[in-house]
């Protein structure tokens, strides 16, 4: 799960980790007024979940109230890749003498949370990675101990030669750790810490992402939640036991485990088709998910045939077929479908679905040149009509 | 022969009352697994599927020489769990649970190393060898012994995988399921080097998808330490970066974990990557006299 920055900075306020001091705000009017008590110079920061927010002109500086106004009138409603923007952070400028990159994150190798810090920060941690590798430092904590005191200073010795930011800096390794790890996060990424003309540090971006499959132990996270942020279908699918994410194309796919699920999608591709969508109706039988998985296709207008691929091992095909059968008769479903169903009960699947007339294929890769000659015929169609 | 699991497995389901350990419990009974116990706290003396439930794993070793388990433990238990299998002894532990979170992996896992505890999963469908032993949700039935060593992080795709093989005429030595989650046991190193050394496998079937670098770690072992062939084939090609596709693990962040670069480090070990489920026993072929 991913927060806005304004809502991490708030986190690690509370842990004792400088940030600037700044306000969220939604109007224009707030914006002015945040501004104006600043002393009329800020940054104003749109918040919105997507990177880039720079690059799409979503951070701007102003040195007045009135600039700031203007920034702000231009920044709210932004379209920020696919992310309206409602709300903007407006903070004080901070005056910066040295910017660094500190981040957590679990390295999946090492299998421990690793602590990565680079002198070069306030740029994309991924270009410097890619073209000065040297340059950035890698600690994997040991998760018996937790970042000892040595440690953290023994880092923060190889950021700066100033003893005072050093003994800063170790603290804030120390908070930022146990923050990490309270939390239950999978990434927290201060990009730029900044060191002040007083030497002091500032967390002047954040950014923190947290384990979906932590939340139901962490309610205080799960409240920072911004839905207007998120897919509403996919997340309602998700309500419903479907892992479900859209795609640009127009054969929709319902599939049984997640790397079938994307070996589906990678075959239509490669037979001249474009899925739909990713969708996992995971494992167990329940003739109710295919119902689910098939409305959630109807409703989405791409959708121009439907591609069913199960390879039953605890899910039973018959399931599936009463499903699908069921699904057909109480919902208004005008594209073609076609079913392919190996494993556990499978003939009596296909039996089901033959007895109702619903096309099946022997094998993944008929089915999938199916859909994708059915979806043909519906554009070609479309276009008749027209 | 095999890996990992053979005709000395004595198995110990974990969460046996459960719908899922109790449906899976009869399922590999059915298949010739030796299960030999079940674990529920405050259950001990009950039955079922006709085996003897204990209240702790250490019971269950004390009383019936299990060796290695299978835990259908819910997620917020479940590392607790794996815990317990590990103090007891036992030496081999398989997790089907998904959803665990990743900080509690990261925590129990240098302690079950501490006792020598080997760990598949978790999130998998377990691990299969052929006609002997089935210690997972696999269907027992698409898979037949032979010479072919699979390794998954994919439940359904290997199933796809496997029929294709076995229809073609391949054969399994032992299919590892190692799931789909970012931190997890045994990975693609681990097994390779076993089926490496075990002299009834000739070749290797790795299925990876996108999300993380284990894929290029095993191309350059591969490259350096493997004379046994290996064929791969990698899911999520056209996944768009950003968003996790099902399994925790298969997630493209910043440009990296992607099926390419995957599929350029198999180009430059030599090993053959297959482009749908279907290529994968005539690669099998060409390499295989």
């Amino acid at each position: 799960m991913k927060i806005h920055e304004y809502q991490a900075k708030e986190l690690l306020k509370r842990c004792g980790i400088p940030v600037p001091r700044g306000n969220l705000c939604r109007t224009v009017d707030k914006v002015r007024r945040a501004v104006a008590e600043k002393g009329g110079t800020a940054v104003i920061k749109a918040q919105v979940h997507r990177g880039g927010r720079g690059k799409a002109g979503g951070i701007k500086v102003a040195g007045s109230s009135e600039e700031a106004a203007a920034r702000a009138r231009h920044i709210l409603g932004m379209d920020i890749g696919g992310s309206t923007v409602n709300k903007v952070l407006v903070e004080e400028v901070v005056d910066i003498t040295e910017e660094l990159y500190i981040g957590l994150i679990n390295d999946r190798t090492a299998q421990a949370v690793t602590l990565i810090a680079s002198r070069e920060g306030g740029v994309d941690i991924e270009d410097v990675a890619r073209a000065t590798p040297e340059k950035i430092l890698r600690y994997p904590i040991d998760p018996l101990t937790g970042l000892r005191e040595e440690e953290a200073r023994n880092v923060a010795l190889k950021m700066s030669e100033d003893p005072e930011v050093v003994s800063r800096m170790g603290a804030l390794f120390l908070k930022l750790y146990a923050l990490y790890v309270d939390t239950d996060a999978t990434l927290a990424e201060i990009n730029p810490l900044a060191v002040t003309s007083e030497r002091e540090l500032r967390a002047v971006d954040a950014k923190m992402n947290f384990d979906d499959n932590a939340l139901f132990r962490q309610p205080d996270i799960l409240a920072l939640r911004d839905d207007d942020e998120e897919d509403k279908r996919e997340i309602a699918a998700g309500r419903q036991g479907l892992s479900y994410i859209r795609l640009d194309g127009n054969i929709g796919c319902i599939v049984n485990g997640a790397g079938m699920a994307m070996a589906t999608m990678d075959m239509i591709h490669l037979y001249g088709g474009s899925p739909a969508n990713f969708l996992d109706i995971g494992g167990g039988s329940n003739p109710r998910k295919v119902v689910d998985a098939m409305r959630l296709l109807v409703s989405e207008p791409a959708v121009r045939s439907v591609l069913i691929n199960i390879f039953g091992g605890i899910t039973r095909c018959d399931d599936v077929a009463k499903g699908l059968i069921e699904a057909l008769a109480s919902l208004e479903v005008n594209m073609s479908v076609v079913v392919r169903l190996s494993g556990t009960n499978a003939e009596e699947g296909r039996a089901l679905l033959e007895r109702n007339h619903i096309p099946t294929a022997a094998s993944m890769s008929e089915a999938v040149r199916i859909a994708i000659e059915m979806c043909r015929q519906a554009a070609a169609g479309e276009n008749r009509v027209v | 022969m095999s890996i990992l699991v053979g005709n000395n497995t004595r198995l110990v389901v974990q969460g046996i009352t459960g719908r899922e350990g109790r449906f899976h419990a009869r399922r590999m009974k059915a298949y010739g697994t030796a299960v030999v116990a079940g674990v529920s706290p405050g259950k001990e003396g009950i039955t079922v599927e006709g085996t003897p439930v204990f209240n702790s794993v250490e019971r269950a070793v004390e009383r019936t020489g299990a060796n290695t388990s299978i835990v259908f433990v819910p997620p917020p238990f479940a590392a607790e769990a794996i815990v317990e299998a590990a103090t007891a002894g036992v030496a081999l532990v398989v997790v089907i649970t998904e959803g665990i979170p990743v900080r509690d992996m990261i925590r129990i896992l240098p302690v079950i190393k501490r006792y020598g505890t080997r760990l598949i999963g978790p999130n998998c469908p377990g691990i299969i060898t052929p006609g002997v032993s089935l210690i997972g949700i696999m269907p027992g039935d698409i898979f037949t012994p032979g010479r072919i060593g699979v390794i998954s992080r994919s439940g359904t795709l290997t199933y796809e995988v496997v029929s294709h093989l076995t229809q073609h005429g391949f054969g399994q030595t032992t299919c590892v399921g190692i799931g789909g989650d970012p931190v997890a046991g045994l990975y693609y190193l681990e097994l390779l080097k076993m089926f490496e050394g075990d002299p009834s496998t000739d070749a290797v079937v790795l299925i990876g998808e996108i999300g993380g670098d284990a894929e290029e770690g095993a191309a350059t072992f591969i490259a350096k330490c493997m004379t046994t062939p290996v064929v791969a084939f990698i899911a999520g090609r056209t996944a768009p970066p950003g968003k996790q596709m099902g399994h925790a693990g298969a997630i493209i962040t910043n440009a990296a974990g992607t099926a390419a670069e995957k599929i350029a480090a198999f180009a430059q070990a030599d090993v053959p990557v297959a482009e749908e489920p279907s290529e994968i026993h005539g690669l099998l072929r060409e390499l295989l006299p």
